[in-house]
């Protein structure tokens, strides 16, 4: 009973990093109507953004997540400006063959300026006092994990539905053109899109590399995978659904590694999306395409 | 751009170059729209060429033409979601070379769709207050920073989108979904989400399409009552003549991407190069 609850926690707090990845990937997907591989990428750079910040600056760790940030939304804003505006009238496949292109460029700058070496995460959550409750203990960096991602989730929730800004996204997403002849910047809208999903990808890089210490330049890869895997598996460009099909995603993760193998565990994992998407193409909460004629 | 001459001819003025018709109460008044030699070729097909046109800052005018004329085009380069080869447009004197779509919205021009075009997932309320964005300026930092007079100016833009659906009798509407909105509902509700973007000019691509007579008559009524209320102009392309004949107070008709005529709607019924159009074109859709 302990393991299960211990394993569900765990699980509840990897899954939230990938739901904070995966919100990233389908808010752009839902507006921009692209698949950003790089997203990834912006999870390893904010990771080395707080490691020189806090261990090679030595500022102090809540500072160096600020830092972090910002250079993540910097980083999203500036890699649509230069490499996905001027194709907003490319083919898909040409605008997905850039995003790879990007995700390689980020890969080998840290490669050139950080070695190929693993570099230790800073302990930003040491002093954070593990809680105890009977036989179960949880740790201090899971529980605020737990309680940013569910704080973030919730103001995110209320700016989509309920702020001007929210809105001319929503209305971006459903008809790019007719929310341009209502008066809405569609790149702007794009550009705030792509900040707030480099916003999440940074405080996601900050509870990752708590969570497993050392950062390499490739570090943003299979953290990226899974996130688009739990963006797919709740419905892309579904807001919620990303939520949900990344804490489901981390559950089902934790679950496989204490229950059954570490080893299969991405088996599993990729396993289920597989079935899920035979049974409901769309994702969990994804919504029916209807194409336009 | 220099001011064009009017030439009196009788009672009517004939502004240069268009040759339109703009009603008397309009006359010695910056025009709202000047469309000067519009063309648009796409590849090397030729799909608009050398439209001109000068609607008035009240006048309700038409845009008619066979299927395939090019009429919605003629919408699209007004609102430059198509960048006119050829040709200039002048919005009350300005120019909107060079602006995108969601700038020249600003500078006045909104239109609806001959297809239903609403943001369906949002409430009715949100359609319009979309439409209302371009009123308040707000980005990402003026929201956080002005947290507390944003409550103020959300109280403020619900107001002003329930008046705006009142017009329409809508707001006992407003919380519902857009999309579950029974079809003259929505069609109302694009003209409201139009509207509340301030325009100068609005334009409606075929707003009577599947409604019945009864629901025709309505709209002919509530477009007055819009030009009357709001003081803009409103240039529409239909289908239904006798909808345009009644109200329209200067019509264009377009064939093949180009004008064919231009007067009242008197001399338009008359015209003969225009019963041509219609129905000497048998083998067209």
């Amino acid at each position: 009973m302990i393991t299960l609850i211990q394993a569900l926690l765990n699980g509840l707090s990897l899954g939230s990093i990938y739901a904070l990845i995966a919100l990233g990937y389908t808010m752009v997907y839902g507006i921009a109507k692209m698949l950003n591989f790089a997203h990834g990428d912006v999870i390893m750079v904010g990771a080395y953004a707080v490691i020189t910040s806090v261990v090679q600056a030595k500022m102090p760790g809540v500072l160096g997540v600020v830092v972090s940030i910002a250079i993540c939304a910097l980083l999203g804003v500036t890699i649509e400006f230069l490499a996905y505006r001027p194709l907003r009238k490319a083919a898909s496949l040409t605008v997905l063959i850039t995003a790879i292109g990007v995700s390689y460029l980020l890969q080998n700058v840290a490669q050139l300026i950080y070695g190929t070496e693993q570099k230790a995460f800073p302990e930003l959550f040491d002093s954070i006092p593990t809680l105890t409750l009977g036989e179960v203990s949880i740790e201090g960096s899971l529980l605020l994990t737990l309680g940013l991602t569910a704080v973030i989730m919730a103001a995110l929730t209320l700016f989509i539905n309920y702020t001007r800004v929210g809105k001319a996204m929503r209305a971006v997403s459903e008809d790019k053109e007719a929310a341009e002849l209502m008066g809405i910047s569609v790149n702007r809208t794009i550009t705030v899109t792509f900040a707030i999903g480099s916003v999440l990808a940074a405080v996601a890089s900050v509870f990752y590399g708590a969570s497993y210490t050392y950062i390499r330049p490739t570090t943003g890869a299979m953290p990226g995978i899974k996130a688009f895997t739990a963006a797919v598996f709740g419905g892309i460009g579904s807001i919620p659904g990303a939520m949900l099909g990344g804490i489901l995603l981390g559950v089902i993760e934790q679950m496989s590694k204490t229950y059954i193998s570490t080893k299969w565990s991405d088996a599993i994992v990729f396993g289920v999306l597989v079935l899920v998407l035979v049974i409901k193409p769309t994702g969990l909460l994804g919504k029916k395409i209807s194409e336009k004629v | 751009m220099s001011h064009k001459e009017y030439v009196k001819e009788g009672s009517r003025m004939v502004p240069y170059p268009s040759g339109a018709i703009v009603p008397e109460r309009d006359l010695n008044k910056t025009p709202v729209l000047e469309a000067m030699h519009l063309g648009i070729d796409f590849g090397g097909l030729t799909a608009v060429d050398d439209f001109s046109l000068t609607v008035g800052p009240t006048e309700i005018a038409g845009l008619i033409g066979p299927n395939g004329a090019g009429k919605t085009t003629v919408f699209n380069l007004l609102t430059n979601v198509y960048h006119p080869t050829r040709g200039n447009i002048m919005l009350n004197g300005y120019t909107t070379a060079g602006k995108t779509t969601a700038q020249v919205n600003q500078m006045g021009v909104a239109r609806t769709f001959q297809n239903i075009r609403l943001f369906s997932n949002l409430s009715v309320l949100d359609n319009v207050k979309v439409g209302l964005h371009n009123e308040m300026k707000e980005n990402l930092l003026s929201a956080m920073t002005h947290m507390f007079g944003y409550k103020k100016q959300e109280k403020q833009a619900d107001e002003r989108a329930l008046e705006l659906l009142d017009f329409f009798h809508m707001s006992s509407l407003a919380y519902d979904e857009a999309g579950s909105l029974p079809y003259g509902a929505q069609r109302r509700l694009e003209i409201v989400r139009a509207l509340a973007t301030s325009p100068k000019i609005l334009l409606l691509d075929e707003p009577a399409a599947g409604m019945n007579p009864s629901e025709t008559f309505e709209l002919m009524e509530n477009i007055r009552r819009i030009r009357d209320t709001f003081g803009i102009a409103v240039m529409l392309i239909e289908h239904d003549m006798k909808l345009v004949m009644s109200i329209c107070e200067g019509i264009c008709v377009l064939d093949h991407g180009k004008v064919i005529a231009k007067g009242t709607p008197e001399e338009i019924k008359a015209n003969t190069r225009v019963i041509e159009a219609y129905l000497g074109k048998k083998t067209e859709e």
